[in-house]
């Protein structure tokens, strides 16, 4: 078990690192900072100036190098466009998309995991109908749509929910519930074929035989089970809030590290930029990290590949 | 003899006919799905003939026209429309079925080829690190692991900071992320493969490593790549509508549907047809695409049921 978790461990670092690299090459390879940050019309003792405060003139292992250990340090500079340091910035914007992934998280939990369970249980029933509509249109609609189609509905039409900014507990009830849909319509996909494929094994069916009552079959025996793969996908689903963080944050004006991303890049705030996609990079490889050392305690098989 | 000729056309006619009808039917076709995707993909090619209106023209006359072909039935007295937009115009009356049409087009082009391109790459790393395996192997799945699971949407944003936001971008950003999936099922696939006596034969015959791949191994993963192929469409629409929504694709007033949602946003109360058709689009055709991968993967690969 230990040397499993160091594996994955050197493994998290190690794509921890090519993130840096790609975000370190993506700065300072492509395009050139001094350039953007003065605009065309600049003079060129002004440019080589500017090049010199800002360190660029050096060899680029050596700019690496410094890099690096701004990176381990957290310091990610000062945003041209907001005039603070990247750092302060992340650090007060990064609870409010943490609060709102925790929300739609604990949202595709507590309805999706019961919704598959019931619906692998009760199948061909209208439950089971409703769920599986449920998830097919949770997968297929893109969140960005139905996140300002629920604002037309709820916050035009109805006027019954804020729609947009943070505040109140009503406030995260729209936003969350978009962020939350795909995960929890994956969940009860997830959750319904598990679930059946364990009522179809011997042993459920031996539990049956044995004339134990159908709650404790489902409850005692087959439960235990269906839940291992949901446990893997609930990680990754997690992690993968993020993806879609980024449009339900813009379309909300949520005021998250995935709208100050999509800001950085509209205004090559690069500071800003590396900052966000570094720490989102950062929760993603610590989640799924967090999920695998988990999912191996739980399932010995895999300790031992 | 006129009698006769008619007696054999009519005999062998239909016992043709059936033979193709009983064949369809057991293949059980999606009928909906396979209709929408049909009209997705005429849309795509033939947009030019569907429409005679310029998806770009502005006019600002006509800015703002509700759909006719609601507001005919459901318009009270002051409802803006006219049938030559049936499905309205938007705030700069550009017309939203021309505009939807071609939207139809860029999004079938960007899906098409990025989702090559994560296939041809895909699969050849796919087919070497299986039948390979040792370091090549764990190598290309520790590529593979990271670019399935890291957000796509980042990947997106760093290739945008990288290169600018533009067409070619976006399909570089879902192909970084697709090829992954193609890579990782291929893979299992051949691992399986190889172990077959008549893999072990073609080797004991002298038959050189890439041969045994492309003639002995291919042909047996093409069912796997078809399905892969078929369920991942839906997703990789859905992903270049949103990076199209979030101003990471191609330039705004282009004809893609995740721009044109964009584009509704901020009037959604007065405009709201803006937001709403092109939204409806994606998701009409993204389910078509997931239930007629559901219906190839269950036709072609009974095995891939639960992946």
């Amino acid at each position: 078990m230990q040397r499993y978790i160091l594996f994955r461990g050197i493994q998290a670092l190690f794509t921890l690192w090519i993130l840096s690299l790609a975000i370190f090459l993506s700065v300072h390879l492509t395009g050139d900072p001094a350039q953007y940050l003065l605009g065309s019309e600049a003079g060129r003792t002004e440019y080589e100036q500017l090049k010199k405060n800002l360190g660029l003139d050096r060899p680029l292992y050596i700019q690496y190098i410094d890099f690096m250990g701004d990176v381990v340090r957290a310091d990610f500079g000062k945003s041209h466009i907001l005039g603070r340091s990247a750092r302060e910035v992340l650090m007060e914007r990064f609870p409010a998309t943490l609060q709102l992934a925790s929300a739609a998280f604990l949202i595709a939990l507590v309805v999706g995991i019961p919704l598959g369970i019931v619906s692998a249980v009760k199948r061909d029933t209208p439950i089971d109908m409703f769920a599986k509509f449920f998830a097919v249109l949770g997968i297929a609609t893109p969140g960005f749509w139905i996140a300002i189609m629920l604002i037309l509905l709820f916050g035009a039409i109805l006027g019954w929910l804020p729609t947009f900014g943070r505040g109140g507990l009503d406030h995260f009830v729209l936003p969350s519930f978009v962020l939350g849909w795909a995960a929890m319509a994956g969940m009860v996909r997830l959750g319904r074929s598990s679930m059946l494929e364990v009522l179809d094994s011997e042993y459920v069916k031996f539990a049956r035989v044995k004339g134990l009552s159908e709650r404790l079959v489902i409850f005692k025996h087959a439960l235990k089970n269906a839940i291992i793969p949901l446990l893997t996908f609930s990680g990754l689903t997690l992690a993968g809030l993020l993806n879609g963080s980024v449009a339900v944050e813009v379309v909300f004006a949520w005021p998250g590290i995935g709208r100050l991303m999509l800001q950085g890049i509209q205004t090559r705030d690069f500071p800003i930029v590396q900052a966000t996609v570094l720490a989102a990079g950062l929760f993603y490889i610590l989640t799924a990290l967090l999920v695998d050392i988990l999912y191996a305690y739980v399932n010995p098989k895999i300790r031992y590949e | 003899m006129a009698a006769v000729t008619s007696v054999t056309t009519t005999a062998t006619r239909p016992g043709w006919l059936r033979q193709m009808r009983t064949k369809t039917r057991r293949l059980k076709l999606p009928w909906i799905p396979v209709a929408i995707v049909s009209t997705l993909v005429i849309c795509a090619i033939f947009a030019e003939v569907l429409t005679s209106v310029d998806p770009r023209e502005i006019n600002m006359l006509e800015a703002r026209m509700s759909p006719a072909v609601i507001s005919e039935f459901f318009g009270g007295a002051d409802a803006n429309y006219s049938w030559s937009h049936p499905l309205g115009t938007d705030v700069m009356g550009r017309d939203m079925l021309s505009r939807l049409i071609y939207g139809a087009r860029t999004s079938v082009l960007i899906s098409l080829v990025a989702l090559s391109f994560g296939m041809v790459v895909g699969t050849t790393l796919g087919l070497i690190a299986g039948y390979r395996g040792k370091w090549v192997d764990a190598l290309v799945m520790r590529f593979a692991d990271a670019a399935l699971g890291f957000p796509t949407i980042l990947v997106a944003m760093i290739i945008v900071v990288l290169l600018g936001a533009g067409m070619l971008n976006i399909v570089l950003a879902v192909m970084l992320t697709v090829w992954a999936r193609f890579a990782r099922m291929i893979r299992g696939d051949v691992l399986a493969i190889r172990e077959l006596d008549f893999v072990t034969q073609a080797k004991i015959a002298g038959v050189s490593a890439h041969m045994i791949i492309a003639r002995h191994i291919f042909p047996n993963i093409v069912n796997t790549l078809l399905v892969i192929t078929s369920l991942q469409i839906g997703q990789v629409i859905l992903l270049e509508a949103s990076l199209s929504f979030l101003g990471l694709g191609l330039p705004p007033g282009e004809a893609a549907w995740g721009i044109m949602v964009a584009e509704g946003r901020t009037v959604i109360v007065d405009v709201w047809w803006l937001s709403l058709l092109p939204g409806l689009a994606i998701t009409i055709v993204v389910l078509a695409f997931n239930f007629f991968g559901d219906w190839m993967r269950d036709t072609m690969d009974p095995k891939l049921r639960r992946a």
